[in-house]
């Protein structure tokens, strides 16, 4: 490896850094004899950036040189920033290099686009191909299709990823026209199909030999930026809703709109990220994939947009005061669920341990219950109810539990557990 | 008020045990061989670690008990926090003593605190898979000193002998000063003789391969470069990566 190499790496990974998907998780593959690595199925963060987002794998594009214009992003064409592209060889030996000192769970390949779409993929398919045939990396490798590209590029990037995306970018259709004319809808769906279609067909054959090699064993994620465009958190769910129930959609994130390319008057001029709306969509999300709850039940046409002082379920409990108090030695887990303060391990730490003993208050304490906040919302033993949020009022409650605004705006976004959760 | 001693090995712990209900006196403290007596004892029993006895506890909590619940106590023990040894004794007993299984009965107290001792140490556990980091040497080794809060090498070494089944490592404790040694076969513990080797939480500069630094370089710049300046949030990055291993993170130097 050479010294250029260092100062390719720099541009391309500032170039690389605004897509926040770097999950590693969801395969399990153990090394093989005589190749390098594994694959743990949690996911494993190597490092922290200084704005405390996990660093899992090592995040790169293959070159930051690009045909097309997007207004939002920092590779557009007529922006004059320092341009860089690297070998085939010289992004397979950092990739093993850099793995071997457990710096890093892979690699997450992405690339502007130079001539068109095809000869874009088509480099970026022999990397992770030789790195899984050559070096027989065992390693978890995420690769960016490029929107427009063949369906014969995407099947062969399926056989040596783990995870594809194609980045949606814009949730409607109209605006990603405003701001990426170049761009639409059908050239993000149609490489997302792709995928789809080759994972059933994946599944099928495997089903009939078990030597079959497997096809994005981790499926497919997109990213949609926030606040770049004046959809509401509505719009943007009903899209994640929809993803969510396409097969092989594992997980979609959000990436509150950093203004890279202020001079362009079509996009919002923004102080600050918006990171305490992206926050509150990712929790919204996991109510959708944890916590059983329904689109509708979060954002509807009365709500439209998340309420940016209190959590999403929070916010769903003041709504349906008629809902509690929850019995917790009596309510179905489904129900225990929405109780704000009870997440998903506390939920089911109070279903097994009410089989040996009622349950009070104490007890919900040394489980880990926030009682801050629960104590609105249920009954049990001694706690009988007094406060609850039906015998007093969704206002009064929400008075208690708003955060005390001490001359900052803004809730403490240190205080939020959820900022890039997987 | 009954104490037992015993030498403070894990096998010494459950040797305990099958002493106390031998006997049928359990004891309120349990002593290491050295330790000053205290007032008011009635009586001190000294416990010889036997592994026959030790494995006959043991095998009696397989019958009882879930493997993952009974994982927890080993996890518990290498926790090595001050009076953990005697949560495990009370959590054993309870274990023999009931005629149902008390591991999910988080309203008890030694069940809660196994719990989440086993937790905190299975933190650790993960904090040293993800943050160590290893230094090539110059003959093709890749050592990687760390200094874990509770003793959990043991517990990564499956993780890293699958995952770097084709390259030479070292793991090193430097606070318990042992380690292990992965040869392209087998892995055995060791311990290190000289102490020039590693300075200041690093590989001495002198005994790295030529490439090396490069690396160090590369990965330094590559973290930066990630960073995105608008959401720089420093609690967070605490609170993510704590501050007791910035010695050994390449990162962080
Ligand atoms: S195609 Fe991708 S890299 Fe090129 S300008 Fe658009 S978003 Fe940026």
């Amino acid at each position: 490896m050479k010294e250029e190499a260092l100062a390719k790496l720099q541009i391309l990974a500032e170039s690389a850094k605004y897509d926040v998907s770097c999950a590693s998780s969801g395969t399990t593959r153990k090394s093989k004899a005589g190749g390098i690595g594994s694959t743990a199925g949690w996911g494993i963060c190597h490092s922290f950036t200084e704005d405390g987002r996990c660093v899992s794998l090592l995040k790169i594009m293959l070159t930051n040189y690009c045909i097309y214009d997007c207004a939002y992003c920092i590779n557009r064409r007529s922006n004059d920033i320092r341009r860089a592209t690297f070998s085939v060889d010289e992004l397979v030996e950092l990739t093993i290099e850099f793995y071997r000192r457990n710096y890093i769970e892979g690699l997450f390949l992405s690339s502007g686009v130079i001539n068109n779409p095809d000869y874009t993929m088509e480099r970026m398919v022999r990397v992770i191909k030789e790195l899984r045939t050559t070096h027989r990396f065992n390693g978890y490798i995420h690769m960016k299709s490029i929107p427009g590209c063949s369906q014969q590029l995407v099947h062969e990037a399926g056989l040596y990823a783990d995870r594809l995306s194609v980045n949606i970018e814009i949730p409607t259709e109209k605006n990603l026209k405003l701001l990426a004319p170049e761009k639409n809808h059908e050239s993000v769906f149609k490489p997302m199909q792709f995928i789809q279609q080759g994972m059933i067909e994946n599944a099928e054959e495997r089903k009939k030999s078990r030597y079959v090699q497997r096809f994005v064993p981790a499926g497919q994620s997109t990213q949609m930026i926030v606040g770049a465009t004046d959809e509401s958190d509505k719009q943007i769910l009903k899209t994640s809703d929809f993803l969510y129930n396409q097969p092989g959609m594992k997980r979609v994130y959000y990436s509150g709109f950093i203004p890279v390319n202020s001079y362009d008057s079509r996009l919002p001029a923004l102080k600050q990220p918006p990171l305490v709306r992206e926050n509150r969509l990712y929790q919204a999300d996991w109510l959708l994939r944890f916590y059983e709850f329904k689109v509708d039940e979060i954002v509807d046409d009365k709500h439209p947009d998340l309420d940016l002082e209190i959590d999403p379920k929070l916010s769903w409990a003041l709504r349906h005061p008629e809902f509690f108090p929850v019995d917790i030695n009596k309510a179905e887990y489904r129900d225990l669920l929405r109780v704000p303060g009870i997440g998903v391990k506390s939920a089911k730490l109070i279903v097994v341990s009410r089989r040996y003993t009622r349950l009070n208050a104490q007890d919900l304490k040394k489980i880990g219950i926030v009682m801050k906040k629960a104590q609105y919302f249920i009954t049990c033993n001694e706690l009988s109810g007094l406060n609850t949020v039906s015998d007093t009022s969704p206002e009064y409650v929400r008075s208690l539990l708003v955060p005390k605004k001490k001359g900052q705006k803004q809730p403490d976004l240190h205080q939020m557990s959820l900022i890039f959760p997987e | 008020m009954i104490v037992f001693r015993y030498d403070k090995t894990f096998e010494g712990l459950l040797t305990a045990v099958f002493d106390a209900y031998n006997r049928n006196t359990f004891p309120v403290k349990l002593l290491s061989s050295d330790e000053i007596e205290l007032l008011f004892v009635d009586a001190c029993h000294t416990v010889i670690t036997d592994p026959k006895k030790s494995g006959r506890v043991w095998k009696g909590l397989e019958k009882r008990m879930m493997p993952v619940t009974r994982n927890m106590l080993t996890y518990v023990w290498l926790s090595e926090i001050s009076g953990c040894d005697e949560t495990v004794f009370r959590y054993i007993r309870k274990v023999f003593d009931s005629k149902t299984s008390i591991e999910m009965n988080f309203a008890d107290d030694d069940v809660l605190q196994v719990r989440n001792i086993a937790q905190k140490v299975n933190r650790e556990k993960l904090r040293v898979i993800e943050f160590v980091r290893f230094q090539k040497t110059a003959d093709g080794i890749f050592f990687a000193p760390i200094a874990p809060e509770h003793n959990v090498l043991p517990l990564t070494l499956e993780h890293f002998t699958d995952r770097f089944a084709d390259q030479q490592w070292i793991i090193y404790d430097t606070k318990r000063d042992y380690g292990y040694f992965y040869n392209l076969k087998e892995t055995t513990e060791i311990t290190l003789d000289s102490d020039t080797l590693i300075l200041e939480g690093k590989v001495n500069e002198e005994l790295l391969d030529p490439n090396e630094q490069l690396f160090q370089r590369m990965w330094k710049s590559y973290f930066r470069s990630m960073a995105i300046k608008e959401r720089i949030n420093p609690k967070l990055h605490r609170q993510h990566l704590p501050v007791r291993f910035w010695k050994y993170l390449t990162e962080k130097q």
